[in-house]
Formats: structure tokens, C-alpha cells, sequence
């Protein structure tokens, strides 16, 4: 099974890497963008077939050291 | 009096900090690997110095919060053991749950390398017991990611017990509440993103720090 764990920061927090890139593309002329976050993203392979038990256990590794929860926000794929 | 420097592959403060309480203080300190599973005996202060540990992969401090050592680091903490974390050691203690909240990447998205002025905003803590009677000091800061962040009600709570001990006088990375340094509940787990460890003589601009590691030593 292929997991896919995306991770940014949470909203309240700020973001300066999303307010450098919203600048550039604003100076690129796409004055039309906002809100721009940068976060990322971490894909591993994970052995086992049980769909709910892949779920639980990436939710822990989330937990436990791929997310920050005291700044982050995450949510996991799982294909 | 006996101290112990973590060293974390990617650690670069770990000499400074053997010197610095070596000269400050006249304690003995053992370098401790982070894949060791002991602290030294009887051991009085525990440092986890400045760097980039693991390289600041996935997040700063993360990995280095998982090391086989911490095990024993969150014990000493527990028992009482003086326990001070610098720079990328702050940020190892915070991911580690031994201080709350975390430290952010720097407002202007700058490396910050500097003297900064700090205020001493709590000197009853065992760390700042030496600071009686002064309400400024000196150090340097060199931080990528030393925005300290935390929730409105535990900046609240910090500010309200006590446990905000530093403070800087020109904020130089936009941490909350201009907040340098912190301490746990309990006042013997200090976080700290200044080096103590790079102002102990004169002769480096500042002495300041000196009186952080004889306070900490005088308080085991």
C-alpha cells in the first residue's frame, strides 16, 4: 500500500514561506493569488493490505514524529 | 559538580558548551552520544547544545527528540535534574514535549546571527538566580527557526506563572511576545534560543552566560 501524508501548517500559524511565494507570483503578475501555503509532502510504501489498520498506523506515525500537531495539520492517502 | 553535553550528529555547539561551564563553572562534563541509553552517574546538569541535529531534516529538533538518550534525559528532567536546552536544543526539548509550544522559521525567513539584548524577566528561576539585581544581559543568537510560537492561552500561562524567563529587547526573529527563553512548570527544564555557551569571557562580547551556568551548577 502507498501512503501519501500531506503536512502544513495550521491556519492560525504563520506561514512566511507562503507569503514569500504568494509576493513572487504576485510580482509575476498573478495578482489574483491568495492564501498561498507551502507545506509537505511525504510518501513511503507500507506493507500489509488491511486498509483500516494502514490508516490507524499512519495516523500514529503522524503523531508521533511526521507532524508537529502543536503547529501543523496533516492528512493522509492511502492508495 | 558534574555535567553531560548531549552530542546529536549535526550538533555544533557541543564543544562551545563543554568549555563554556568547563571555564565558567569548574564542574567536569561528559559528552554523551545521543545513541547512548545512560546519562552519566550522579550527573547535576544536563545540555543539549546548538547545530543542526539530523540536519534539521523533517523538522527542527524532530528526530533528535526521538534519540535513544532522550529516554534518559526526560527522566533526569522528571527527577528534578537541571535540564537546559540552546538554540537547536530548545528546539529538541519542545519537540520532545519537555516544554510546550515550537519554533517557527524567522518572520523575514532570515538566518539571524547577532548580539541580542535580553531582559530578564524572572530571576527566581535556578538558571537566572545569579542575574539578582540586573535587568538586562547580552548574548548572541544564530537561528534560522527561532520564531517561538505557542497558543494565545499557553503564551497566557506562561507569561502568568512565571515561566517566560528571557525576553528580548528588539525582537530580531518575531517570536511571540518577544519570548527568548522559557522554563517547564516545575522551573528546571530551560529552553533558550541565545547562547549562553558563546558569552562566558569578556574577550566574546559578553559574560553574561557564565551566570547561567554557575546558577544552574549552584542550584543542584
Amino acid at each position: 500500500m502507498r501512503a501519501k501524508v500531506h503536512v502544513f501548517l495550521k491556519p492560525g500559524v504563520l506561514d512566511v514561506q507562503g507569503k514569500a511565494v504568494e509576493q513572487a507570483l504576485h510580482g509575476l503578475g498573478w495578482g489574483g493569488v491568495e492564501h498561498v501555503r507551502v507545506g509537505k509532502t511525504i510518501e513511503f510504501d507500507l506493507k500489509g493490505g488491511d486498509r483500516a489498520a494502514a490508516e490507524a498506523e499512519v495516523k500514529a506515525m503522524c503523531e508521533k514524529l511526521l507532524a508537529n500537531t502543536v503547529i501543523e495539520s496533516y492528512r493522509v492517502e492511502l492508495a | 559538580m558534574k555535567a553531560a553535553v548531549i552530542v546529536f550528529p549535526g550538533s555544533n555547539c557541543d564543544r562551545d558548551c563543554k568549555v563554556a561551564i568547563e571555564r565558567s563553572t569548574g564542574a567536569s562534563v561528559d559528552m554523551v552520544w545521543h545513541g547512548d541509553t545512560a546519562l552519566p552517574d550522579g550527573v547535576d546538569l544536563v545540555v543539549l547544545p546548538g547545530g543542526f541535529s539530523y540536519g534539521d531534516y523533517l523538522r527542527c529538533g524532530a528526530m533528535a527528540a526521538l534519540s535513544p538518550i532522550m529516554t534518559e534525559v526526560k527522566a533526569a528532567a522528571g527527577r528534578g535534574v537541571a535540564t537546559v536546552g540552546i538554540c537547536n536544543g530548545f528546539q529538541v526539548l519542545c519537540e520532545a514535549g519537555l516544554l510546550p509550544g515550537a519554533l517557527l522559521r524567522n518572520e523575514k525567513l532570515k538566518y539571524v546571527c547577532k548580539t541580542v539584548e535580553l531582559a530578564v524577566v524572572n530571576n527566581q528561576t535556578r538558571f537566572t538566580a545569579g542575574y539578582a539585581g540586573r535587568r538586562e544581559v547580552a548574548m548572541t543568537v544564530g537561528n534560522g527557526e527561532g520564531n517561538y510560537f505557542a497558543d494565545e492561552d499557553t503564551l497566557d500561562r506562561l507569561e502568568g506563572e512565571g515561566q517566560v524567563v528571557f525576553r528580548y529587547l528588539a525582537n530580531p526573529n518575531g517570536s511571540a511576545r518577544d519570548i527568548a527563553g522559557i522554563v517547564n512548570t516545575r522551573g528546571n527544564v530551560l529552553g533558550m534560543m541565545p547562547h549562553p555557551d558563546r558569552a562566558f569571557e569578556p574577550e566574546l562580547g559578553s559574560a553574561d552566560g557564565a551566570v547561567l551556568f554557575q546558577s544552574a551548577l549552584a542550584s543542584a
